[in-house]
């Protein structure tokens, strides 16, 4: 029994501003990327259909922001990142990533334009050095440009699910209705300035609340003035509106939505066409961009027939074993990839996966099943179209 | 964190209630809490022989696997079949509902069902979780 959770913290975690809000709640921690945050408050299950039914309230004050501002920071970032930042209108936001001069993905970010001359970039926890360090040395070659890192001045609260914009509507002038999919406004929140932006990590229609730390808590009560943790027998449409959710659901919601995970799908061995995520790369943007010639390369030899040597697919298992990250697949007695993410899926009720599997091996006719190694017994699993759920 | 005074302990945080010639086996209350939501038990077959200390069978949650071993040598005399519709009665219930096996221990050259070694009582077991945090 039990064989990971022995491990002991060895340098001193940072806390968010919402510390003693989940210790009233009962929290159960982990050390994430160096910070201490929330995994569950009671059952990560109901956590995690809550948000599909109701809403979730996140902590997110582990995340990254860096800002990008003056009459440089839209060119600036259109040279450190793939995407065609400096087209962007007031308000827009986009998935967007950074990569090494080679294609390898450095992080992926969301951008957003705040104002004319100002850009917010939202880093992974684990990779806001490296884009912090990245993005001062790649500004640095555009006029008129000044990165700042504001993650310690910055809480991140997301609310998310179907009731999150009748919630969030109480307690903002802002008009909610006018903020569409990937855009945000500079607004209030229970009285508190705040940056409000429609976007998230779930599958759900939702929106992400950017304020300051000393507002944080203030902020977190009026989004859930009663609410308590779940426990697997509640949650739901008949419980409570907004239930506090963990980083535990926050990963099998991202996973039912096919989200990919800096880590686990996305790192600096992987080029954004592997990851199916090409889209994100603007080779029609005007002007050189850091690795621009290998990923255009990299898009030619697709465009030719030769394209990424292994893609990254969806897999629902049949047997009740989970595939978990690292497990091989395997097609016959070959092994043909490794699973990224695994997990029991809560809305599906059968375990789900993502893996990177050899192009020859879903190539033509050939759809599977496969198999996924799991602790040395093969267990087979079908090939899914992702992502594994989508919102009504 | 509930340790029931009654019940045996080894340090991979399983309990074993010992009534006659049959061990019941299952997780405590602690091993449940740090899991998380116990989403699938994959138990060993009745008659499958089960060794002290070795694996048998999986408990699958949320964000990982764990081997589910014996805490004793003897013969599965049954499982808990209600864990296969409803997992999660290994979190609510640890040491009723979500008992997960029992194993006949074979009687001592004296007659007597020895009592396997190594195994903690509460108040070791307590202490063991305390210090591993």
């Amino acid at each position: 029994m039990l064989n990971a959770y022995h491990a002991r913290v060895t340098s001193q975690p940072k806390h968010t501003p919402l510390r003693s809000v989940h210790e009233r709640l009962g929290a159960t921690m982990t050390d994430f990327a160096g910070w201490l945050m929330p995994l569950r408050y009671g059952s990560e299950t109901a956590e995690h259909l809550a948000v599909r039914s109701a809403a979730g309230l996140f902590d997110l004050s582990h995340m990254g922001e860096i800002t990008v501002t003056g009459p440089g920071a839209g060119p600036a970032l259109d040279y450190a990142l793939t995407g065609w930042l400096s087209r962007l209108s007031v308000g827009q936001a986009r998935y967007t990533m950074l990569c090494a001069p080679d294609g390898g993905i450095l992080d992926d970010l969301v951008v957003y334009r705040q104002e004319d001359d100002r850009f917010l970039v939202v880093a992974n926890a684990s990779n806001t050095s490296v884009v912090l360090a990245e993005l001062g040395e790649r500004c640095a070659t555009v006029a008129g440009a000044t990165v700042t890192d504001q993650t310690d001045r910055t809480a991140l609260i997301a609310i998310q699910g179907p009731n999150a914009s009748r919630v969030l509507a109480d307690h903002t002038a802002a008009a909610l209705g006018s903020v569409k999919y990937y855009t945000g406004v500079h607004g209030d929140v229970a009285g508190s300035p705040a940056w409000i932006a429609r976007t998230g990590y779930t599958g759900e229609d939702g929106f992400e609340v950017f304020c300051a730390p000393e507002d944080a808590g203030h902020v977190w009560e009026a989004l859930m003035p009663a609410g308590g943790p779940v426990d697997a027998s509640t949650g739901g449409p008949a419980g409570p509106a907004v239930v506090p959710a963990g980083l535990a659901a926050r990963d099998t919601l991202r996973l039912e939505a096919g989200m990919p995970l800096y880590g686990n799908e996305l790192g600096p061995d992987v080029t954004p066409f592997e990851a199916g995520l090409g889209k994100v790369v603007r080779l029609d943007k005007p002007g050189d961009f850091v690795g621009r010639a290998a990923l255009a390369k990299l898009a030619a030899d697709a465009a030719s027939g030769n394209g990424p040597g292994r893609t990254l697919v969806g897999l629902v298992a049949r047997s009740r074993r989970v595939p978990r990250h690292g497990y091989p697949v395997t097609s016959g007695d070959t092994e043909v990839g490794t699973v990224t993410s695994g997990a029991p899926s809560p809305t599906l009720g059968t375990p789900i996966a993502m893996a990177y599997v050899a192009g020859s091996a879903i190539a033509g006719e050939s759809t599977g099943p496969f198999g996924v190694d799991i602790r040395g017994r093969i267990e087979t699993a079908d090939l899914v179209p992702l992502p594994f759920y989508r919102k009504e | 964190m509930s340790v029931p005074a009654e019940l045996h302990y080894t340090e991979e945080h399983e309990w074993v209630s010992i009534s006659g010639e049959v061990a019941t086996i299952g997780i405590t209350d602690y091993a449940a809490s740090a899991l998380g939501d116990v989403v699938y038990v994959n138990l060993p077959a009745v008659d499958a022989a089960v060794t002290a200390g070795e694996p048998c069978g999986e408990v699958e949650s949320t964000k990982s696997v764990s081997d589910l071993f014996s805490p004793v040598d003897g013969e599965v005399t049954e499982v808990n079949e209600e864990l296969d519709d409803d997992p999660g009665l290994v979190n609510a219930e640890p040491y009723g509902a979500g008992w997960m096996f029992r194993v006949r221990i074979p009687a001592g050259p004296d007659g007597e069902t020895a009592l396997p070694p190594g195994l903690l009582s509460a108040t070791e077991y307590e202490e063991l979780t305390k210090s591993a945090g």
